[in-house]
């Protein structure tokens, strides 16, 4: 997903990178696009040409395909006639991302997205030399002048999708599949207990790693070992849907993770927590043709549109539906955070005071389970 | 440990495409090729075998169509190797990108399609017995079928004039060549061979163990296979012994996960490659062990009359 290289670090992938390079598409033109050439006011500024590079291939029906949704969907709200995008698919985090910034620089792009965590590094060398070009960073967290980063609150879809999964458990115990111990995995997991307590405070939820954002197999005996252990609902923060379809054949239930999987596994779908660009980059291409651009950073989620429980079940039963829609309300009127004390974590600790709202310091430095999820941290104090 | 029955047959259908995926190298290393485009033939094997078993139904059909691909791709592989004397790394390296490449772009498509699968497998009466039936019983026929290659190799490798004639071209092609034995036909026929048997391993993957297609899905079990080869020296019986206890320590760090063990997740996702290291070396100890059993000629190539 976003935050590693792990699944592009097997050999075969680097080498696949080194002889045969990046694929490169141009974007299909949107069918409001004009024939350039055929524009007779020379007075006409030209549209803005806008760049992504993006770690997995656009198909991976995930969180690649998520960004490239926003990207076509923004291209078609702001107006093909104002901007123009390139994007570069499949690239592996590391030397050779910088190497693929440079190019899409050196093609006149004025706005480039990097949309993986791992991209940092060679985004800020390449933002450094390019003072005259705006980059934009997913998930990540340094900016400079002509650098500014934006991130996607998913635990609010996690907590969203934990509502219903509190509902429709009859074992009262809940499955994690996890990629790996960081903040934002935890922060999920949490949040997912959290949105289940709320309406069934008997929840419990047990954790499986799998040490990997991509592999599908393992995910499968993940989810498999879940059930075992008496699970009956899943959640993954893992990139495939093969969760989804382990609960399928297994008759549980799961949910889809950044895209609608819902066609995945119809009896098994209880909801997606998807994800929607589209918006943050019609505000980006709007601040640089404005020209009210600045460094920022910019944490969206169900207020802005940009995190959402999507395809709620239509079995699922109607006081779930109820609570989720009273809680996506809450979100977005401000008057709920997922992370209001008291929070206590699983050893008994509280964590966070009765009343206090987290800031973003706490949700950076989460490296805990709240009460009701089993098991340690790995690693974790 | 409750659940040691579910442990048990999670360990057999883990192991078994890696059994099934390393059995097919080792045919091809016998002869004294390396095959490291076998990543890139189970990709292509994988995606082959789900859309055929998603257009048919039918399971045998999809491991066919698998074999089909797997042979076909170790088909180029092999006259790359074999008759243009290409180098063996090289060229499976060539082979398993392209594979990776090939089946990303033909399985688009496929992303997101379910088979209808879900039926029940079981020795009829073996099934029922306690403990022993789930563990061992209710597995998917390829498992067995697994078991009775690994078998079936090692009559012929030790057992047979075949199997003779097939470790000599692995040995010395030059003898073998001077015996008047066709050493680059034996050998592409072991390569194409293997390479269906990796074919089998793809389509049990998006079939059977996984069925589904996503890009990139044997995530690394091409590599794994090759591995145990080594780890196996070259014997089938160890390749399938190496398959299941690298399937049974991944299962194990999951369960004990599931079942609410504290250990560290790191150090458990370490563990089937700590073990694998482990008894490679207790292995290598006796290095007359991997000099008697590797075939001599492994990763040479063999000019007739040169």
């Amino acid at each position: 997903m976003n935050l590693s290289l792990t699944k592009h670090a097997a050999l075969a992938a680097a080498l696949a990178a080194a002889l045969a390079g990046c694929s490169k598409k141009e974007a299909p033109p949107a069918p409001a696009a004009q024939p350039e050439a055929a524009a007779p006011a020379p007075a006409k500024p030209a549209p803005l040409k806008a760049g992504f590079i993006y770690v997995g291939p656009v198909g991976d029906a995930g969180w690649t395909f998520a960004h490239d949704k926003g990207r076509r969907e923004a291209v078609e709200k702001v107006g093909a006639d104002k901007v123009t995008t390139t994007f570069v698919e499949k690239v592996p985090e590391g030397p050779d991302a910088e190497r693929v910034l440079r190019d899409l620089v050196a093609q006149g792009n004025k706005v480039i997205f990097a949309t993986s965590f791992g991209f940092m590094d060679a985004i800020v060398k390449v933002a450094k030399d390019n003072p005259d070009v705006y980059f934009e960073h997913a998930t990540g967290y340094k900016t400079s002048d002509n650098l500014r980063v934006y991130e996607a609150k998913f635990y609010e879809g996690a907590y969203l999708a934990g509502i219903v999964a509190g509902k429709m458990t009859k074992t009262n115990v809940l499955g994690f599949v996890g990629s790996f111990p960081i903040p934002e995995v935890l922060r999920n997991i949490n949040a997912f207990t959290l949105g289940a307590q709320s309406v069934n405070p008997k929840i419990k939820t047990k954790v499986v790693w799998v040490s990997a954002w991509f592999d599908p197999p393992k995910e499968t005996e993940a989810a498999q070992s879940l059930f075992n252990g008496g699970a009956d609902v899943l959640l993954q923060n893992t990139d495939s849907s093969a969760v989804l379809q382990a609960a399928e054949r297994n008759g549980k239930y799961a949910f889809g993770w950044d895209s609608d999987m819902s066609a995945v596994a119809p009896k098994a779908h209880l909801g997606s927590c998807a994800l929607d660009w589209s918006g943050y980059y019609v505000k980006t291409f709007n601040d640089v043709l404005n020209k009210t651009w600045k460094p920022e950073v910019t944490k969206w989620g169900v207020k802005e549109g940009t995190v959402d429980l999507v395809k709620v079940a239509e079995f699922a039963p109607a006081e779930a539906k109820a609570k989720v829609e009273e809680a996506r309300q809450g979100l977005k009127a401000g008057t709920l955070a997922v992370f209001t004390g008291p929070i206590v974590d699983n050893t008994g600790k509280e964590v966070l005071a009765k009343g206090v709202v987290a800031d973003e310091a706490w949700k950076g430095a989460v490296n805990f389970y709240v009460k009701g999820v089993e098991g340690k941290v790995p690693a974790g104090k | 440990m409750n659940g040691l029955d579910l442990l048990v047959a999670a360990t057999l259908s883990a192991g078994t495409p890696l059994a099934i995926a390393g059995l097919g190298l080792l045919v091809n290393e016998r002869v004294g090729v390396i095959n490291l485009g076998a990543e890139g033939l189970m990709l292509v094997s994988a995606v082959s075998g789900f859309a055929v078993a998603l257009h048919t139904g039918s399971e045998w059909l999809g491991f066919g169509a698998g074999a089909l691909a797997g042979a076909a791709l170790s088909l180029v592989l092999g006259w790359l190797v074999i008759w243009l004397n290409t180098n063996q790394y090289a060229t499976g390296l060539a082979v398993s990108l392209f594979g990776s490449g090939l089946s990303a772009f033909a399985g688009i498509p496929l992303v997101g399609r379910q088979l209808q699968t879900g039926s029940r497998h079981g020795v009829p009466l073996l099934a029922d017995l306690p403990f022993v039936g789930p563990a061992l019983f209710r597995q998917h026929p390829m498992v067995y079928l697994a078991i009775a290659l690994a078998g079936a190799m090692a009559l012929v490798y030790y057992r047979t004039r075949l199997g003779l004639v097939v470790r000599a071209v692995g040995e010395s092609p030059v003898s073998a060549h001077a015996l008047g034995y066709p050493v680059r036909r034996i050998r592409l026929a072991a390569v194409v061979l293997g390479g269906a048997l990796c074919g089998v391993a793809g389509a049990y993957l998006s079939v059977v163990y996984t069925p589904l297609w996503v890009e990139g899905m044997v995530a690394g079990r091409g590599w794994i296979a090759l591995a145990l080869t080594v780890f196996a020296t070259w014997r089938p019986a160890r390749v399938l012994l190496g398959a299941y206890l690298f399937g049974g320590v991944t299962m194990l760090q999951l369960h004990l996960q599931a079942g609410g063990v504290q250990l560290p997740a790191q150090f458990m996702a370490m563990l089937p490659y700590l073990s694998t290291v482990v008894v490679l070396v207790l292995i290598s100890r006796n290095p007359l062990w991997i000099r008697l059993n590797m075939p001599a000629s492994l990763g040479k190539p063999f000019v007739p009359g040169a």
